[in-house]
């Protein structure tokens, strides 16, 4: 047996040194919880740790949830940005969960940092509005040009989906 | 940050809202030479709806952007309606050609949460059927990317050996796709008598005929020409770009979930991790022929090490009770009537766990505020990420190697939509 700990902790405490960044463990995964302001940095700085690939990135709306856990420092959001990041050479996983408020829903991009961001960006901008600052292609990407509202928020109803299909100008 | 740079001065991304493309495709100026036009989604060649957007000059294409969203049907937005249960019919239906992966992703977030212990046999039975549906995956795939580069006849084989597969699929699931067969807290029913002699036959009848494909395409001098050297992707590309499964191996870099972060019980079984050399259309194709060898393989340490034992989690408050119990026991009946009207609730928590489909790392999060319903459902769909890789394989490439280059990514639409 050796002595040295497990290298999850490595990585963890640099970042809690460096950030102040408050750590959960949820069912035995490592997840942070950056503010916005010092996200894009932390990301950054997890590279260098090793964690160089954002496998995932999705937004959550927790309007109505009670239920959720969140660090004392932590003040809680309507939405969240939860980015999954995979070390490849040390195999292990990070989560990292950043409040956005609802009034003022703006993060910004990490598609300078991970380019394969970019897409999951425009999805989470779609679903729930949030806006990536500095994105280089804000677009719509799963819904139509022009669709109004984001349907993964929870006041989004599914009950009274109305059929936005336009024709395209000039034809 | 070199690597990065490197990927950015590329130019190779089409980064155009759709009016723009418009616009600039109705401004005629002489001294351009280049030319934007929109492959799909209705090209056969596309693989369901994918649509790009190319900017050409001659022949060759200079940018592009895959435009996606045609297959949008708010699967994760159904997801939070569903119960944990009926959870599993949802996902299914997202990448229809390995729909047990999805399941099986979804199942295994669900029972984190839950914290439950599976039975043996039923973490194998998920584990057989999972490596036939990778086998019947890249069949199709070899199917498609056989016809996509003028190889029509492989369409048809590559069609045949995957209805055997399917047709196991019928007797154990009752479905060829969209099984619904696992389930959270282990499958819906036992495998069905005479399993053992289905699998064999399929073992027995495939080696024969990947030794066909190898002398219909691999040897094959124009097939070689088509793909070698088409389509080149770096290890640091890929994985700055967040692409996994095939596509990442293809560069060399052995990155596969079942030997990184091994789940079900696949670090007990054997099994190499096949790699290419140049990450070029014929090493995808390469890898996907050579990974059905490689699943033959677990499959046949599945047919030995099968355990025998319960094939699901023998907690009422989870899995319902057996048909012949509810005629005996009020017990029995409550549950099972709680269970498909009301549904099990699942502790408050979030999880992300992720297998390796055909594809690539297929991940799901999941957040629980413990209802009989997620809060919210995600599914990491690898093709979905893939995809985002297209651009850089066909920057500078012919158009008509485009269609190779597509086709050798092996997306699969319902996944990348949702």
């Amino acid at each position: 047996m050796s002595e040295s700990p497990p290298p999850v902790d490595d990585a963890t405490e640099t970042v809690k040194k460096l950030y102040d960044v408050a750590v959960t463990d949820s069912k035995g995964q490592t997840v942070l919880h950056p503010s916005r302001d010092s996200y894009h940095d932390l990301i950054q700085l997890l590279v260098r740790e090793g964690y160089d690939v954002c496998v995932d990135l999705c937004g959550a709306d927790h309007l109505g949830n009670a239920t959720r856990v969140l660090p004392m420092t932590i003040e809680p959001e309507r939405f969240e940005l939860v980015v999954n990041l995979l070390d490849v050479h040390t195999p292990r996983r990070l989560r990292i969960r950043v409040q956005v408020p609802e009034s003022d829903p703006v993060v910004t991009t990490i598609s300078d940092v991970h380019p394969g961001a970019e897409a999951m960006e425009r999805e989470t901008s779609d679903m729930f509005g949030v806006c990536f600052q500095g994105h280089p292609d804000p677009t719509p990407i799963l819904l139509p040009d022009g669709w109004e509202g984001h349907p993964l928020r929870k006041d989004f109803s599914m009950g009274r989906i109305p059929v936005q299909f336009k024709a395209v100008e000039g034809r | 940050m070199t690597k990065l740079d490197h990927l950015r001065n590329r130019d190779a991304v089409l980064r155009m809202s759709e009016s723009e493309a418009e616009e600039r495709a109705s401004v005629v100026d002489p001294d351009d030479e280049r030319m934007i036009i929109n492959m799909g989604p209705q090209h056969p060649s596309t693989h369901g709806v994918l649509r790009v957007t190319l900017e050409l000059q001659g022949e060759t294409v200079l940018r592009s952007k895959p435009v996606i969203g045609y297959l949008h049907t708010g699967m994760e937005k159904t997801a939070e309606d569903l119960t944990f249960l009926q959870g599993p019919t949802n996902v299914t239906r997202m990448d229809y050609a390995s729909p047990l992966f999805t399941e099986l992703t979804f199942s295994l977030a669900v029972e984190a949460l839950l914290e439950i212990e599976l039975p043996d046999r039923s973490t194998w039975i998920r584990m057989l059927m999972c490596e036939l549906n990778r086998m019947s995956s890249h069949l199709l795939f070899l199917a498609t990317n056989g016809m996509d580069l003028g190889a029509v006849g492989m369409m048809i084989y590559g069609w045949r050996e995957r209805e055997e597969i399917l047709r196991f699929f019928e007797k154990v699931t009752g479905l060829r796709m969209n099984h619904n067969y696992i389930r959270p807290g282990g499958v819906a029913v036992d495998l069905p008598d005479g399993w053992r002699q289905d699998v064999q036959r399929i073992l027995e009848i495939l080696p024969e005929r990947l030794e066909q494909f190898d002398v219909l395409m691999t040897g094959q001098p124009i097939w070689r020409e088509r793909t070698q050297g088409i389509g080149i992707i770096t290890t640091d590309e890929a994985l700055a770009l967040g692409a996994t499964g095939p596509v990442l191996r293809s560069t060399g870099f052995a990155w596969d979930l079942r030997r990184a972060m091994p789940y079900l019980a696949y670090d007990q079984v054997e099994f190499d991790i096949v790699v290419g050399t140049y990450g070029d259309t014929f090493d995808r194709y390469a890898i996907r022929l050579n990974e059905i060898r490689e699943s033959m393989r677990i499959v046949e340490q599945c047919l030995e090490l099968m355990p025998e034992g319960p094939y699901r989690v023998e907690d009422r408050k989870v899995t319902p009770p057996p048909r012949a119990r509810i005629n005996e026991s009020m017990e029995a009946l409550i549950h099972h009537f709680k269970i498909f009207t009301e549904g099990f609730k699942v502790p408050p928590g979030e999880v992300y766990t992720a297998v390796e489909s055909p594809r690539g790392e297929l991940g799901c999060y999941l957040v629980s505020d413990g209802g009989p319903t997620p809060q919210r459902m995600h599914i990491r769909a690898p093709s979905f990420a893939n995809l985002q890789t297209l651009p850089h394989m066909m920057h500078g490439g012919l158009l008509a190697d485009a269609i190779a280059v597509i086709s050798s990514i092996d997306p699969i639409m319902g996944e990348v939509d949702r």
